[in-house]
């Protein structure tokens, strides 16, 4: 399997005060972090690719301790994650689909072990297509107030022979999150789920 | 008067690959917005002098923000740049009392020098729209190989009572510059020009 070409690192850091309602004290911070590499797979259909996601574990560490560093470095402020990926025209969805293990299971490393599943968006897409990367609570998945989405896009990637993988980290909930439903302080995070 | 910030972002690039060439060190460009309200939203105003406060304030508080994301010290700082994007319920000139008349001085403070007149882009627009900030040299508005730009938007600003205000700064010129011209080590830095 080829190394990883990385040509570019693109990160993102939001730090939410208000959205028209009472000014918080501790503003949610959302960060994103896309790596923009080559796709060995570009430009041709290749059966058996799944070594691929061996080659990308490291990647996918790295990105998760940038993003951890870029929330101020305690990896226990962090109560959202999720992923994703943009394929290059000359690559297929499929090749989206294997950052799911290196890089879900490399935040919950980073993370000391979060228990819900990572959510995650792909698509195919052209240099400057932006994506809309989905966000849960990382101990229980139905914790209302934590849906949320970080958009991330960048105006020279992915090029046709390129993949773009995002991973995103939040540090709570909706800036004026009353929905209802589960609450953060309610769960039980043994299964993921509540 | 202070600024009214709803929500602050960051974003930094970093290239390590272009066109196939390794770039060590990576090219870095950081640049960080503020989405503030606008005291002016929907009148006339004859008087912007409160936002040219507002300007000197975020020129010093998004250009610290650009520095401590490229983990540098001020000096080290090469190129930078600002922008506005005004909300639909405000009016152009209210960018340019944000950016021209007292937002450079805070910036060159956290550049520490920054002789050369800081490149400057300003439009209306919505929710999503791009805004295109453009980079020079700090001390020397005619090197060449800094003359470069970053592109930033964020979904859901400016809406139509706020205006995004941007401010880049990067360590570094454009990944492979070979279009001639004054370059960075030939450059005096006294009068902002040469």
């Amino acid at each position: 399997m080829p190394d990883i070409e990385i040509r570019k690192f693109v990160t993102a850091v939001e730090e939410i005060f208000h959205e028209g309602g009472p000014v918080t004290d501790t503003p949610l911070q959302r960060a994103a972090i896309m790596a923009v590499i080559k796709n060995p797979f570009a430009g041709h259909y290749a059966a058996d690719i799944t070594g691929f996601m061996e080659d990308l574990r490291p990647l996918g560490l790295d990105m998760a301790r940038r993003l951890v560093d870029l929330l101020g470095g305690n990896p226990s402020r962090v109560e959202g994650y999720g992923k994703g990926a943009i394929i290059g025209a000359g690559g297929e969805l499929e090749h989206g689909a294997l950052w799911h293990a290196p890089g879900g299971y490399a935040m919950r490393e980073v993370l000391g072990g979060a228990k819900a599943i990572v959510p995650s968006a792909k698509k195919v897409g052209g240099v400057g297509a932006r994506l809309d990367v989905p966000v849960t609570h990382i101990n229980a998945s139905y914790v209302r107030s934590h849906f949320d989405s970080m958009e991330v896009g960048i105006n020279d990637a992915p090029k046709t022979d390129e993949l773009a993988y995002v991973l995103v980290m939040t540090t709570g909930a909706r800036i004026h999150n009353r929905a209802g439903g589960l609450a953060s302080e309610e769960i039980k995070g043994e299964d993921g789920l509540r | 008067m202070s600024a009214e910030i709803r929500k602050i972002a960051v974003w930094v690039e970093e290239t390590h690959i272009e066109i196939g060439k390794a770039i060590s060190p990576p090219t870095r460009k950081a640049v960080a917005v503020a989405v503030i309200a606008n005291p002016f939203a929907g009148k006339f105003v004859e008087d912007l002098s409160p936002l040219m406060d507002i300007g000197a304030e975020l020129g010093g508080l998004l250009g610290d923000r650009c520095v401590v994301a490229l983990g540098i010290t001020p000096t080290e700082a090469e190129s930078y740049g600002k922008a506005a994007m005004v909300g639909e319920n405000g009016e152009l000139e209210h960018a340019a009392a944000i950016l021209h008349p007292k937002l450079g001085g805070p910036l060159r403070v956290a550049v520490e020098k920054g002789a050369a007149l800081v490149p400057s882009s300003k439009k209306m627009g919505g929710p999503g729209q791009v805004l295109d900030v453009p980079l020079g040299h700090k001390d020397a508005a005619y090197v060449r190989s800094h003359f470069d730009g970053i592109e930033v938007r964020l979904n859901d600003a400016p809406r139509a009572n706020e205006i995004l205000v941007a401010v880049a700064i990067t360590d570094s010129g454009r990944p492979l510059p070979r279009v001639g011209g004054l370059t960075s080590d030939q450059a005096t830095g006294k009068d902002g020009l040469r």
